[in-house]
Order: structure tokens, then sequence, then C-alpha cells
């Protein structure tokens, strides 16, 4: 619920000014510290951001308005600014998602879903993902394990069709153990629905709810001070 | 007396016209230990997956209890007929233990205080209780088969019927599950193609073999018939006799 209060708060942001975003990431960084996350760990995972960074460096060209020259280089105001803009909300956007996946055991993720009262079949579907990564990745690399025995190697694109056959194979293998999940739940009895009294999951304490709230009053009102100020 | 189980006249072709069964007989009785013996795919599984109803027969019949396997009577069957399946990641899929076992007897619709009490009680039959609150893919192998058949017992079944029940366990599993399954006072039927386990919990063993039971009686006695098992792709492993 934080991490949606935090993300709207930083896209609410006004796009000609920097500091608020400045402000924003110490808030992060001081969540991250008492979390005692290690701040390599957090980069790494900022890797998933590339695609933006990419597209963000292209902006100042693409767009269009007054241009100025930077480095011998036309570029256009309203693209750097949005690139600025772009790269800014989508890093505090990544950083505050990692520190809520750094922080939340997989099992709790979907249980806090679950009381917040999200539909019952994307947390089933989100559940059973949770489940069947780790098992689904082990057969994934048992099967990497066998190719490399018999003398695979992926160097180049004539090993690409071996690669396409195995993630065939994994695909089937993975749609088969679906199938004979469901049979097992059937031979238990399932009708459609998880009965609602296995999943007692921990409720957040008052505490966590208090310290939620407050990440996400700073967050607003470092926005909405920016917008009063722009 | 209306035997637990019984198989009349059984068949079954699967969707792509492949069949498994013609027309296969048994009859199990409350209290009997009964392995079903057979080779890789001599429809062992296939039988099995009739005995709750996942598969419908061709032709013939099953019945639990005098109860008919019928669409109707499917979720009381379920609750007499516990099936154990082989991989026990097919089986467990909650994110705690606690939960998966809960989760067969919940869906009979039990609450509070019976549903724990069935939970506890289906733990400590496989003596793993402190488990209870670990996630399944964290377990060992042997560990996991043995949460597997706490699921169903937490039923409370009339009869079990195991898949396979020893594939891929190393001897202290095997050995350890063969307590819990000695231990319970409920009627067995396992389909196995591992003899000596078979010799070891089952007094009375039938033969699957080509989609019907040739063969069904004393344990010891087809074992020692080489020339049945031969005939039907049966062996006991290398050293082995019974005497």
């Amino acid at each position: 619920m934080a991490l949606i209060g935090f993300v709207c708060a930083v896209v609410a942001t006004p796009s000609l000014t920097m500091w608020p975003f400045v402000v924003q990431l110490l808030v992060l960084a001081v969540v991250a510290g008492l979390a005692r996350l290690h701040p390599g760990r957090l980069l790494r995972g900022l890797a998933i951001e590339v695609p933006f960074v990419a597209f963000a460096f292209a902006m100042p060209f693409l767009a269009t308005g007054d241009r100025i020259t930077v480095a011998g280089l036309s570029v256009s105001v309203a693209g750097l600014w949005g690139a600025g803009t772009l790269l800014a909300k989508s890093t505090l956007g990544v950083l505050a998602a990692l520190i809520l996946a750094a922080t939340t055991q997989r099992a709790e993720f979907v249980a806090g879903m679950q009381r917040l009262r999200l539909p019952s079949v994307l947390v089933e579907i989100l559940s059973f993902m949770v489940r069947y990564l780790d098992v689904i990745a082990e057969q994934w690399h048992r099967m990497a394990i066998a190719r490399t025995s018999r003398g695979f190697q992926a160097r180049n694109p004539t090993s690409w069709s071996a690669l396409s056959g195995a993630v065939g194979t994994g695909f089937i293998r993975a749609f088969e153990r679906g199938e004979r999940v469901h049979l097992a739940m059937l031979a238990r009895g399932y009708s459609g629905a998880l009965p609602e009294a296995i999943g007692a999951a921990r409720a957040a304490r008052p505490v966590e709810w208090g310290w939620a709230v407050l990440l996400v009053a700073t967050s607003l009102t470092i926005t909405s001070l920016s917008w009063g100020l722009a | 007396m209306t035997p637990v189980l019984a198989v009349r006249g059984l068949a079954y072709a699967y969707p792509d016209g492949r069949q498994a069964l013609f027309g296969a007989n048994l009859s199990i009785q409350r209290g009997e230990r009964v392995a079903l013996l057979g080779p890789n795919g001599a429809g062992k599984t296939t039988l099995a997956l009739h005995l709750n109803g996942i598969l419908t027969p061709g032709a013939g019949s099953v019945s639990v209890s005098g109860l008919p396997v019928t669409k109707p009577n499917l979720a009381e069957i379920r609750r007499r007929v516990g099936l154990v399946f082989q991989d026990p990641d097919d089986q467990l899929f909650l994110p705690t233990v606690a939960q998966d076992v809960a989760f067969g007897p919940a869906n009979l619709g039990l609450r509070g205080a019976e549903l724990e009490q069935r939970v506890q009680e289906a733990l400590l039959a496989v003596g793993l209780p402190e488990l209870r609150d670990r996630a399944p893919h964290h377990l060992s192998f042997g560990q996991r088969r043995r949460v597997a058949l706490a699921t169903v017992l937490a039923m409370r079944p009339e009869i079990l019927v195991l898949d396979e029940p020893t594939s891929n366990l190393d001897p202290a599993s095997r050995r350890e599950l063969a307590e819990v399954l000695e231990s319970l006072d409920v009627t067995v039927l396992m389909v196995t193609h591992d003899l000596p386990y078979a010799l070891q919990l089952c007094p009375r063993s039938v033969i699957l073999s080509d989609g019907v039971i040739v063969a069904d009686g004393p344990t010891g006695e087809l074992l020692a018939d080489a020339e049945l098992l031969a005939a039907h792709r049966l062996e006991l492993p290398y050293g082995f006799s019974v005497v």
C-alpha cells in the first residue's frame, strides 16, 4: 500500500523542478537504511530499469519545441526535462519496489494482497507462481546441467534451436505439472475456490501500518510543497 | 460385508484412443493392505485415478463402501478415498505445511478448532508435527512425501491409495514411511512395482498387466512364482528371493 502511495506521490510531482526528487530519494535512503539493506544489492536490482534509461536518453533528440545546444548537439528543452523527470521518477519507483521486495517474504506478500481484497483469482494465480517458481527453476537448472553434460555450449546462433527446444519442453512440463496439481487438488475436494479458513496469515501490526502511513505522508508533503513552490 | 472398494469390469481409453484398462475387477475389504503390482504402463495409475472419480470409466463401475463413484457423489467419494500422488510437489501447493494439510478438510466444510485438530492429528500420524509452519519446498523429499500423506489423512479417508510411495526415497525415508503406514488404522491400496516393499507391508497383492487383473493372492506366494512374475515384466531386485 505504501509502495503505491509513494509511487503516486512521485509521479504527481511537477516535471519542471528537480529538488523534490532529491528529497524523495533521501526518504527512500532512510527507509533502506532502517531496513539494513545493502546498497549494492539495490543498485544491482536497478538494472531492470535499463530500457527506461535508453528511452530517456532518446527523448531530448526526438522531442519537439525550443532547442538548445549542449556539447555540440542540438537537443529539445522539453525533451531534456522529460528525460530527467522520467529517469528520476522511474528510479524512485523501482527503488521503492526493490525495498518492498527485499523486506517482505514472498508468502507474506501474497497474504497481504489477499487481505487487501485483491480479486481472489489474481491472488491464487500469484500464489501458485510463488510456490512453483522454485520447482520450475530447479527443473530448468537440471535440464541445463544435462545439456552441458552432453557437451552443449550456448556460444553462437546455431545453439538457439537447441535452446528453443528446451524452452518448449520446459513450457510443456510446466503445463503438465499444472494439470497434475489441479488433479491433486480435485482429489482433495477442491471445488473452484480456496477455502478462506486455511489462509490465516499474519496481519500487519499497527506499528507497521504507522511506518507505512508516515512514508506516504512524507512523500505526499514533498509533492504538495513542490507544487506550491513551482 | 460390503467391501470398502469394489471395482467391476472397469475399462477405459484415453481421449487419444489409447486403451489402458480392459475390464479390471478388484474387491478390497475393510482393514486390508493390498499391493497393486504391475510393470510401467500396465494401467496402475489410470486405475487409481478412477477410484475417486478423477477419470470416468468407459465401461464398468467403481463403488466405495457401497457408494457408486458418480458425479453427484463425488464430494463424499473424495472424502472416502485418499489419493496420495507420486510427486509430492504436485500435491503440496500452499505456502505452509499446515495450510496444505488443512486444504482437504476445509474443502469438506470444517472450520476453526475442528479444522485445527485435524491438522494436528494428521501431522502427528506422520510424525512431523514440528514442520507445520515450514514451506513445503524447503523440506527434504522424504518429509514432503510424508506431508503429502498427511494432507490426505486429514480428510480421514476410508481407503488410502498410494501411487508409487517409495519412488525417489532413500532407504531411511523408505523405512520411516513404512513405519508410518504400519501404524495407521486404515485400508490401503498401494500401487507399486517395488516388490520387497509390497511384501513388507501388504499381506495381499494383485497383479495388473495389460489393463486386466491377472493374479490375486498372498503377496509371498505371488512373488515366489518366478514364471508368473516373468510373464508380466515383474522382477525381484538382484539377489532377492522369497522363501
